[in-house]
């Protein structure tokens, strides 16, 4: 595990440059701030309903539904790729079997109109 | 050099504050070279003002950045917005530790012993680069929604979106490659393409092409950077942050430029090595040293990223969705599976 070890110390540093960074700025920064200059930006309109208050499409979930499922067969797909020079013709049809699976799935979705955006 | 303080401590030190000075400038110069460039394609003059043909102008804009009004609104939520420009920064950084630059150099005689330029080679770096690389959404979209501001939240969801969807043909791309390598290390995947005599973009061309463009939409970038489409979105996940807040996730966007480059570079263009690493009439080139073929193709890469953005229009979202989804999909999946139809059937090229 010794080779972990450096990425571990640059985590740190790398975590303390923006704190570093952002903190030194924040001594020498600019202006005079009032009120109204720290409300959300809205075009120079006073805004009546805010960020949070608002709903959005559920389409943006459904997109994330998808993703967790393409995105696992891939990590599964990830040693099966490592090992494939081992596995040769069993792993070729295990493969076909496994994406032909996640084939009938995808046309299922398509079908459904699941990829349609609008 | 068994002293364990040194090892462990000190060399990773040294690599750090070098990697971490090197990603910096280098962030802050291709601002500058975006900017002449697209200058350039659109036939004007971009910054020249700021010392010898304005190279000194990304100094400027730190400066700038530096000393610029620090914001907090009052409806953000203070606690997650602050913490939205951390959160991009640190897997942006993090990722170039397992980076291979170059094979390991004495640096022509100053060194006792040969020291890899990379931080560190681990066995599963290619997990680890897309693993951490990913971690950046969250500096996306918690920075958009903290803002509370509609732009923002627009900007967070989209670009959440956008990330995701373009991570599956990604993911399946990159399987192209170790299908062919059979290692998860990238120094390994590198060695890989000596042995195989061929760079891994000849196979795989479209898994290459597959996996840019991919790279391209992955970081934002024209003409996939819906997330802040200035004419609709002012600035989209980024509309509430100033200063040095908003310095950090331009950095990011930068170094995830590069990262993108490299792993280009690394998986289908040979690291460090030399064109037609194999052919030995073309031993001339080896007088250049191999981690300046790295960068140079890197530096190519760089160079179509900012072509792409003076070239190609905005798409739509909704086009854009449909390209990940209905396009790159299939063809990713149907590209893996001839490759490895192929590897079985001819075992290779091994």
């Amino acid at each position: 595990m010794t080779e972990y070890i450096p990425v571990f110390i640059f985590t740190v540093v790398a975590l303390l440059f923006p704190f570093l960074a952002v903190g030194m700025a924040w001594i020498v920064r600019a202006g005079k701030r009032d009120a109204v200059k720290l409300e959300p930006y809205e075009c120079g309109i006073e805004a009546t309903t805010f960020a949070h208050d608002n709903r959005f499409s559920i389409r943006y979930y459904l997109i994330a539904v998808l993703f967790v499922v393409f995105d696992v067969e891939t990590v599964f797909l990830y040693p099966w790729a490592v090992m494939y020079r081992k596995l040769a013709l069993f792993g070729l049809i295990e493969m076909f079997l496994f994406l032909g699976i996640l084939i009938v799935g995808y046309i299922y979705a398509w079908k459904r109109k699941a990829l349609q955006w609008a | 050099m068994t002293n364990p303080w040194v090892v462990y401590l000190l060399v990773p030190m040294v690599k750090i504050v070098v990697i971490l000075g090197a990603i910096t400038l280098a962030a802050a110069y291709l601002s500058y070279f975006e900017r002449r460039l697209v200058g350039f394609l659109q036939i004007r003059l971009g910054p020249n003002r700021v010392g010898w043909q304005g190279v000194l102008q990304p100094i400027a804009d730190a400066l700038k950045l530096f000393s610029k009004e620090d914001i907090i609104p009052t409806r953000a939520e203070k606690l997650v917005y602050l913490s939205g420009p951390v959160l991009i920064i640190v897997p942006a950084l993090v990722v170039f530790s397992v980076i291979p630059f170059g094979p390991p150099t004495n640096l022509f005689g100053l060194l006792p012993q040969a020291i890899p330029p990379y931080l560190t080679d681990i066995n599963v770096s290619v997990l680890f680069v897309l693993g951490v690389s990913s971690f950046g959404i969250y500096g996306i979209i918690l920075g958009g929604w903290a803002s509370n501001n509609k732009f923002s939240l627009m900007g967070g969801l989209r670009s959440a979106a956008q990330l995701i969807s373009y991570e599956v043909p990604m993911g399946f791309a990159i399987v192209a490659v170790l299908l062919m390598a059979g290692s998860l290390s990238l120094v390994s995947i590198v060695e890989a393409q000596r042995q195989a005599h061929v760079w891994y973009v000849f196979p795989g061309f479209v898994a290459f092409f597959i996996y840019f463009i991919c790279g391209v939409a992955e970081t934002n970038r024209n003409p996939f950077d819906l997330p802040e489409a200035e004419a609709e979105l002012v600035a989209g996940f980024h509309t509430e942050y100033s200063g040095m807040k908003f310095a950090f996730y331009f950095l990011a966007e930068y170094a995830n430029m590069v990262v993108v480059s490299s792993m280009a570079t690394v998986l289908f263009f040979g690291g460090w090595l030399r064109p037609f690493p194999s052919w030995g009439w073309l031993g001339f080139l080896d007088v250049v040293p191999p981690v300046v073929w790295f960068l140079a193709k890197v530096a190519a890469f760089l160079y179509c990223y900012i072509w792409f953005r003076g070239t190609f229009p905005r798409v739509r979202f909704d086009q854009l969705m449909a390209l990940g989804w209905k396009v790159f999909l299939p063809v990713s999946l149907a590209n893996l599976m001839v490759i490895g139809t192929l590897i079985v059937l001819f075992g290779g090229g091994r």
